[in-house]
């Protein structure tokens, strides 16, 4: 039976630690070429680059929390920017709180907004938030406990599949219908922006912004560890069950809605945390947040990286993201049209994403190369770091 | 003096009648009596000059301010004659020559400006503008005109002129007024306009000294919806002595406001059902394809996009003929819509048969690639597309609800392919496969039935359905890239709520929630109303998972 | 003071938590009747899958249900195993569970397991995770988080796998067995879990001759120490394993006795051949 123990340790996809190890040094790396390099060296890492990558490594850390109820036990949420916004917002009103009278209405309680629709008081939801430990509270306990509530109602009454993703578009669309509107008291249409400081230390200066970028490096590689360990565990292995049959799992005495609520728990903490991150490196959080592209739009970055892989999810956003840049910079109008058919070619041609295929090319390779006879269009697609050409 | 008078204006009235022979003159005759009740003061400094003319002279050198006493005689000498006179000063179409000074009515016919004399009826041959100058009219005039225009027009033969004449006068009854409406009481044979005479009478005699008077001026104007009606009512509840009268009149205005109330909820209710029409419409396409396939079509709104603006394409191709243009959007927006559709099917989503979400985002890809497509070849900007006459305008049921027609006709047309939709579904032989299907695919397929042509011939329904409810949606709304997008979700929505697989249950959640939202706005505001609904939405499939209407049995597995 | 009693109250350290302890409820065969369905009706949409249906089972005993498509027989399981709610009657586990009370995974704790018509096995998980999943144990969330697997356990799903043949698939992906090897996965699957009651429908569909008869072996080894109720068309196979047969008509009980009793039953004949001879 040692055998069998060891088997069990092995078996799970021990890619996580060197992914980790690289993300690391490369954190490292880059932190280094922005703060010790001078400007006219070759290996000066701008500042906007730093916050760049910041900004995809956030995309990257949702990528993370979709493709752990996505891949991992088939719930397609459609919703998921709602609990990353609410993060973000929460993140948002403790910026907005620390600007304190450098506003320009120089109101020391209010934030501008509030004082340009001649509001005389802070609303009760705001109290507090000027804390950071509060409104870090807010960040992990807002999207948890919508999440736990919306998947409280709708795994209990066995919503499944289509249907949920719906459902969890109607609530994203639902919240930015809401945010949307002055009275709600988070700025309107505008949101939150012109953030100064954040625990004291300047947002715009590069310290913290190297900072923030590798406090999110940081805080990725914790999340992709944690995640791959609960999936890893006995519970894991349930969510695969769930995610292959349900009422299998159920008939051998599982409650799955409790497995598949507090998975989405968790994945709306991930993506609470990833918008925490990402408002004070951008700047800005608005309502535009909850729209239900930007829902989908995360969904595929996980589809191209592979669902079901945890480093596929990451590897994906961190492309598309990059293309994006790239993309809009080149041809802006092109864009959509770009995104529009990614959805289709990777859901028709790359079920598996691009980690499906690189397994699949490792395992072509491996055995004794037998059925060689050409390689298929998607073969073409790989990235360069899988060597091409059979021996 | 005043009988020479008398006689000069009726010889000026039958003249001026007579050029004007295709408008008979009904209450205004040539009686001598009835016109002195219309005669001028006596006392004005302007009632030298009588006839016609000589007063149209004047106006033309009056000032603003005497202006008012002129008009007062043109009108009790002109009588309807002089109707377009008075109606082209409220507009500021009056002019008169500098030269002759004679007064003329001016008109822009293609392009080109003619001026009419006002007496003569005669295009004045080359006259340009610099050779005119304008009669003014200020606020008090303008005020005066309307209702000289009103009281005129109480003689005219269309008895819904004369009602709207009426009811134009309500709101400012003088003496002259009143005494023009008694003198036409008695000859006024349509029941509506004497309703209306009556309730003016009323609101004048409710000023009166007398109580039983006021109390019968009371009961007159319990009967009516119209807000001076109930203004009156509330002055007198308020500074009328007698109690007797301001109980009747409390009474009164009780009733009124129950029915004002009542017609409130009317209306809600119409706007309620016509934005549920414009759900149905959206939503029977996506409930048949998301009921035999299983899958849901996100590109569902840009197919209805895709409908609006093959309308708006349609009225560019053929300005000229507005009217008809709908005739043509309609069906060519259920082909161009269904083909894409078809397209769709067959290129897409039949290699993701049996994994819906990745049907769900595949769709989603192909409507980012028609919005920016749309974006590309159109712009981004909304453009509107225009309604034809015949959907234009309201249908006015009385004073307080009045039903806009585009909305009308549209909730007709909602239900008109609903009926077509079951009929397609029950009578034909596509509508028997596509049944067989969506209640046991692999059964049809055992028995023959070719399910792929089928799925494509559903996706092409639904989608051609989508592209005519675009059609009826550009009647209410600018056509944009967006357009299709803000139906997605209600859309989905509704099919939820009624059950999948059902349409009397599409048609139900539709009209249902189309209601709901509607009176949930006044409430809460438009955002609130349906942030509500949605919420509603998730709770209720918390209690009935599978609809209002849900499949039974096995088949429902 | 007496909020600080209660908190004592709550806080006391020699006992566990009441919502925390496991509620397993042992189940009360004192009347040698393990499973008690009494007047069970229920209907579709005008359609009656169940009529007034009574049916009891000994405690230990090998039973089986035949009757024609439709009879009622997959509804019936649906019915003790929480997935359908009747109309009206009462399905007892025991004395004294009723078992309409509870949900599928309450009942599947209780230890009723039940297999499907289709074979269904967690296909992207091994063999060996799919038994581990059913071994019998603390089934909520936060267990199962922290779980390790322990020398018993092993040994036990090392036993099951002996049992059903497949110690060398141990490690493939369920997915990729053949149909008669999911069917056998999916018997391990509940052996493993120690259940009480095992429901069993058409065990035998798809599996080769040698395969029926060892499935035949098992069934008839596992009666005695648990309580078995097979659903079966194959009439051959019946026979081989059936001492109480129970026949099944219209969504109620036609017959029941032994094969023979059974076989010379005037209505079943007359359901099942026409008319009476």
């Amino acid at each position: 039976m040692n055998q069998l123990m060891r088997f069990s340790r092995l078996h799970g996809d021990s890619k996580v630690a060197p992914f980790v190890a690289i993300l690391v040094v490369l954190t490292l790396l880059a932190s280094m070429g922005n703060l010790l390099m001078p400007e006219d060296s070759a290996f000066y890492v701008s500042t906007y680059t730093i916050t760049l990558l910041g900004k995809y490594l956030c995309y990257a850390m949702l990528a993370l929390a979709v493709d752990v109820i996505w891949g991992y036990c088939g719930i397609l949420s459609l919703g998921h920017g709602a609990f990353f916004a609410l993060g973000g917002y929460a993140m948002g009103m403790y910026l907005m709180r620390q600007i304190g009278d450098r506003g320009v209405y120089g109101n020391p309680e209010l934030p501008d907004f509030m004082v340009f629709l001649n509001w005389t008081e802070l609303p009760w939801f705001w109290q507090g938030m000027d804390q950071f430990w509060f409104a870090m509270l807010m960040v992990l306990l807002v999207p948890g406990i919508l999440a736990f509530i919306f998947g409280w109602l709708a795994f209990r009454s066995r919503v499944t599949g289509v249907y949920l993703s719906i459902m969890t578009q109607a609530l994203t669309y639902a919240l930015l219908l809401a945010f949307f509107r002055n009275e709600m008291g988070f700025g309107g249409n505008n949101g939150l922006t012109d953030f100064k400081d954040i625990l004291g230390f300047d947002l715009q200066a590069d310290t913290t912004r190297v900072t923030l970028f590798a406090i999110t490096a940081l805080l990725l590689a914790v999340i992709l560890v944690v995640s791959h360990k609960i999936l890893q565990s006995r519970m894991g292995k349930v969510i695969v069950a769930i995610r292959d049959g349900e009422s299998r799992a159920r008939f051998i005495g599982y409650r799955t809605e409790r497995f598949k609520v507090w998975l989405f728990v968790y994945s709306a903490l991930i993506a609470g945390i990833a918008g925490a991150l990402y408002v004070p490196q951008v700047g800005i959080i608005n309502p535009g947040e909850f729209s239900p592209l930007n829902s989908i739009e995360m969904v595929i970055w996980v589809a191209v990286g592979g669902r079901g892989t945890l480093i596929g999810a990451i590897v994906g956003a961190l492309l598309v993201n990059f293309a994006k840049t790239k993309f809009t910079a080149i041809m802006p109008d092109g864009w959509l049209f770009a995104l529009g058919a990614l959805f289709v070619f990777v859901t028709l041609y790359l079920p598996q994403g691009l980690m499906g295929l690189y397994k699949k090319m490792m395992d072509k390779r491996r055995p004794d190369n037998s059925d060689s006879h050409g390689s298929d269009t998607e073969g073409k697609n790989a990235e360069p770091a899988v060597k091409g050409g059979n021996v | 003096m005043r009988r020479l008078f008398a006689i000069l204006c009726c010889y000026v009235a039958t003249s001026l009648t007579s050029v004007h022979a295709d408008e008979p003159m009904t209450t205004v005759d040539a009686d001598p009596a009835t016109l002195t009740t219309v005669s001028p003061l006596p006392s004005d400094p302007v009632a030298e000059p009588v006839s016609v003319e000589t007063l149209l002279q004047s106006l033309t050198e009056v000032k603003l301010s005497k202006a008012l006493p002129v008009l007062k005689q043109l009108e009790s000498l002109g009588g309807v004659a002089l109707l377009p006179m008075f109606k082209g000063m409220l507009e500021g179409d009056l002019y008169f020559v500098k030269s002759s000074k004679e007064v003329v009515m001016i008109s822009t016919i293609k392009g080109e400006l003619t001026a009419q004399g006002v007496l003569s009826k005669q295009p004045l041959p080359g006259v340009s503008k610099n050779q005119l100058k304008k009669i003014r009219v200020n606020n008090k005039l303008r005020g005066f005109l309307r209702q000289a225009i009103a009281r005129l027009q109480i003689s005219h033969p269309d008895a819904s002129k004369r009602l709207a004449a009426v009811q134009a006068l309500l709101t400012h009854l003088s003496d002259e007024t009143i005494a023009t409406l008694e003198r036409v009481r008695p000859q006024e044979q349509d029941e509506d306009v004497q309703a209306m005479i009556d309730l003016a009478l009323a609101l004048h005699q409710s000023d009166s000294a007398d109580p039983a008077v006021r109390l019968a001026a009371v009961y007159v104007m319990a009967d009516s919806l119209e807000s001076d009606a109930r203004n009156k009512l509330v002055k007198i509840i308020e500074h009328d002595t007698d109690p007797k009268v301001k109980a009747a009149a409390t009474k009164a205005l009780k009733q009124i406001n129950e029915e004002i109330e009542f017609y409130g909820f009317i209306d809600q209710l119409f706007f309620g059902l016509s934005l549920g029409s414009v759900l149905l419409l959206a939503a029977i396409g996506l409930a048949i394809t998301f009921g035999v396939m299983g899958v849901i079509n996100m590109a569902h709104g840009e197919m209805i996009m895709l409908g609006a603006y093959t309308t708006y394409v349609v009225q560019l191709m053929m300005p000229n003929a507005i009217e008809y243009s709908l005739w043509v959007a309609i069906p060519l927006a259920f082909v161009v819509s269904g083909l894409v559709g078809v397209l769709i099917e067959r290129g897409v989503i039949r290699h993701l048969h049996g994994r819906p979400l990745e049907t769900l985002l595949a769709t989603f890809g192909i409507s980012l690639i028609l919005q920016q497509l749309v974006r590309s070849v159109f712009s981004p900007l909304n453009r509107q597309v225009a309604s034809p006459e015949w959907m234009s305008g309201t249908l006015d049921i009385n004073p307080i609800l009045s039903l806009t027609l585009n909305r009308l006709y549209i909730l007709a047309f909602a239900l008109l392919v609903f009926g077509l939709l079951l009929l397609i579904l029950r009578k034909t032989s596509l509508g028997l496969n596509v049944r067989a299907v969506s209640q046991n695919r692999d059964m049809a397929k055992a028995m023959g039935i070719r399910t792929d042509w089928v799925d494509a011939m559903t996706f092409g329904l639904g989608s051609g359905i989508a592209g005519i409810a675009g059609v009826a949606l550009s009647q209410l709304t600018n056509v944009g890239p967006n357009l299709g997008q803000a139906y997605i979700i209600d859309s989905f929505m509704v099919v939820v709520f009624g059950g999948v697989g059902n349409l009397w249950g599409t048609l139900v959640a539709a009209f249902s929630l189309g209601v709901a939202n509607k009176f949930l706005e006044p409430v809460t505001g438009a955002v609130l109303a349906s942030i509500f609904v949605l919420i509603f939405i998730i709770l209720f499939i918390q209690k009935r998972p599978k609809g209002l209407f849900p499949q039974k049995g096995r088949a429902a597995e | 003071m007496s909020a600080l009693t209660d908190v004592r109250e709550v806080m006391r350290r020699d006992q566990v938590w009441s919502f925390l302890k496991d509620e397993q409820k042992q189940v009360d065969v004192s009347h040698e009747v393990i499973l008690y369905v009494e007047g069970l009706n229920l209907s579709f949409d005008g359609f009656k899958a169940l009529n007034d249906l009574n049916l009891y089972v000994n405690d230990g005993e090998l039973r089986c249900l035949i009757g024609a498509n439709g009879a009622g027989k997959t509804t019936l399981m649906d019915v003790v195993t929480g997935k359908t709610t009747p109309d009206s009657g009462s399905v007892y586990f025991g004395q004294s569970i009723n078992l309409l009370q509870h949900d599928e995974a309450d009942i599947a704790q209780l230890g009723i397991g039940r297999k499907f018509q289709k074979p269904t096995v967690f296909e992207a998980l091994s063999v060996f995770d799919n038994l581990e999943l059913s071994l019998k144990q603390q089934k909520s969330v936060l267990p199962m988080l922290f779980a390790r697997l322990t020398p018993t356990e092993i040994d036990r799903i090392d036993e099951v796998l002996n049992v059903i043949g497949l110690k060398e698939q141990c490690f493939m992906q369920a997915g990729a067995l053949s149909h008669g090897q999911k069917q056998w996965l999916e018997i391990g699957m509940l052996l493993v879990a120690e259940p009480r009651l095992l429901l069993i429908d058409e065990p035998v569909a798809g599996m080769t001759a040698q395969e029926t008869e060892r499935t035949a072996e098992l069934l008839t080894s596992l009666a005695g120490e648990r309580t078995v109720i097979v659903v079966e068309h194959d009439m051959e196979f019946v026979r081989s394993i059936a001492r109480t047969v129970t026949v099944l008509h219209q969504g109620s009980v036609l017959a029941e006795g032994t094969m023979d009793q059974v076989q010379n039953n005037p209505d079943v004949i007359e359901v099942y051949l026409g008319e009476a001879p």
